[in-house]
């Protein structure tokens, strides 16, 4: 079994309007090879799931995203990004807004093959009012209470980053916290991954690298090799967020056409040369938070 | 010493009371003074108070705040996002936070200004604040103390419940305490007014009044409580040696 695709492999098999959930968190281990190469493609009207930063970032400044279901966007260090701002400020996006954990819960529903799961966030707040398609529930049991049903939010497909891949799949995310990569994996029909190595599976680390697979392979679809593929988002323990590549970004909201040029239309080796070489960005030390 | 306090100290001293009955719960501040204020409880009023690095794991000792030896940071715990969320919602936490807006109900706001389908400034989104303000207790930190903050009528979209909500009859939110450049409230006024508990030096009631866009009660107008030796000390030197604090109010 090799599931090993290029980029071009990975974005052939998308289509228009799809819904795609982007892993990672914030600045943080995002796809952004993949994301780099959405934005190079005719793919349009897309809904995106997304703890987000500047894969929604870019997604809106390419136009891509009909619909952005999320419950923020960040840069981390940079609090807001300014590429989702300009594209909500121009009122160029559908939103779905959502608590950060009712995402997970809609990704965990999904997982679950089950419609909704009930829970009381939201309640309160204008999430409901700004959401009207979200329904309550009343518990079945003596205590009647009401709860937000809040919807499976089921993907067509989603993309991570990996510190490591196989050919068949078997992930490894060293990272200290996974984030919820594993419920968009399972949230999702499909699941593509890009991966700083790619391994023979005896190259995987036995038991003790057994431990960092955070979900099983049969989720996965394709394996892209990606080395730096998180850049200018971090991908711990390999290397931090590039805060001074992330001020060029933020900045290029102002106008993105140099920045476009530079580093969006070209193949991901030759971005990372741009940027300064595998060697730079192996070397970005990690934040301090 | 007295003389030199700066604002800033005043404000982590007062915010940092805020954890003092907490037993072991989870104190999460976010951003700068609230997370110095976190460290200073945990190393005067409550030292059971569990604490996060910032990112993943739980510390036994608050970090300082800046560049430090991450290697000697002693790490007793495990606190993944996954794991914050569980903690939140079975009510284990106490976060002070800092909304772009709040109203007289308590309602708080990160999410946009102006219209939420076509918004006049993007902001963050609503973020962590609906689970928040619903499961645990909160505390609020605001640095700018105005009616654009403490806004007239409603904020422009309700990020973190108030006490006016008409659903959810077995979850009020549980605002403990408000700390501003100004002064210290909370929401224990009549009816869940914001009330005054105290206020900082060289501010006056009428600069309060003037700077908050709704009515609130008076408990007291004692002066805020200046931080001790003790508490000026440990801001100084272990939680925040390289006075990135002085950022907030430009000291």
């Amino acid at each position: 079994m090799n599931k090993i695709l290029s980029h071009s492999d990975v974005i052939s098999q998308l289509s228009d309007g799809m819904t795609i959930g982007v892993g990672g968190w914030g600045a943080r281990r995002k796809p952004m090879s993949l994301i780099r190469a959405i934005c190079q493609s005719d793919l349009k009207d897309l809904t995106i799931v997304s703890y987000g930063g500047p894969d929604v970032g870019l997604l809106c400044a390419h136009r891509k995203v009909k619909k952005l279901i999320f419950g923020f966007v960040s840069l981390d260090m940079i609090p807001l990004d300014s590429h989702f701002r300009q594209a909500r400020q121009n009122g160029e996006l559908e939103v779905m807004e959502l608590d950060e954990g009712m995402v997970q819960w809609g990704l965990r529903a999904a997982a679950m093959k089950l419609s909704f799961l009930p829970t009381r966030v939201g309640f309160g707040t204008d999430v409901l009012k700004n959401n009207p398609e979200i329904k309550l529930i009343t518990s079945p049991y003596a205590d009647g209470e009401q709860y937000v049903a809040m919807p499976a939010l089921n993907l067509d497909v989603a993309l991570l980053h990996v510190n490591k891949s196989d050919q068949k799949g078997n992930t490894q995310i060293f990272g200290p916290d996974p984030f919820f990569d594993e419920m968009f994996a399972r949230a999702a029909k499909k699941t593509y991954v890009s991966a700083e190595e790619v391994v023979e599976t005896e190259g995987l680390g036995g038991k003790e690298g057994a431990i960092f697979n955070r979900f099983e392979r049969s989720l996965v679809t394709g394996v892209t090799h990606a080395p730096g593929g998180a850049h200018p988002t971090s991908c711990a323990p390999n290397y931090g967020f590039d805060m001074e590549h992330l001020k060029t970004y933020s900045a290029a909201a102002k106008s993105f056409e140099d920045y476009n040029d530079k580093y969006l239309n070209i193949s991901h080796t030759d971005y990372i040369e741009v940027v300064g070489g595998e060697a730079f960005v192996n070397n970005i030390p990690l934040p301090q938070f | 010493m007295a003389d030199s306090i700066s604002l800033s100290e005043i404000c982590i001293t007062a915010a940092s009371k805020a954890w003092k009955d907490d037993g072991e719960l989870l104190a999460t501040g976010i951003g700068l003074i609230p997370r110095i204020a976190a460290g200073l409880a945990k190393l005067t009023c409550n030292p059971d108070l569990m604490m996060t690095d910032g990112e993943t794991f739980l510390i036994s000792k608050p970090l300082p705040m800046g560049k430090r030896d991450a290697s000697e940071d002693l790490i007793e715990g495990y606190m993944s996002y996954s794991r914050v969320f569980e903690n939140l919602w079975g009510g284990q936490r106490h976060a002070m936070v800092t909304p772009t807006q709040i109203d007289s109900f308590g309602q708080t706001n990160i999410s946009c200004i102006g219209d939420h389908s076509n918004p006049k400034v993007q902001l963050l989104g609503v973020r962590g604040f609906p689970g928040n303000f619903i499961s645990h207790r909160n505390s609020i930190f605001i640095p700018n103390h105005s009616i654009k903050t403490f806004v007239e009528g409603e904020v422009d979209m309700v990020s973190g419940m108030g006490y006016n909500s008409q659903h959810a009859l077995a979850s009020k939110p549980d605002i403990f305490l408000v700390v501003t450049n100004l002064g210290v409230f909370d929401f224990n006024g009549p009816d869940h007014q914001l009330q005054l508990l105290s206020i900082h030096p060289g501010v006056s009631i009428e600069d309060i009044i003037e700077n908050t866009g709704f009515n609130i009660a008076i408990k007291s107008d004692e002066e805020t409580t200046l931080p001790s030796d003790e508490e000026l000390k440990l801001i100084r030197e272990a939680l925040d040696p390289m006075g990135t604090r002085k950022i907030i109010f430009g000291e």
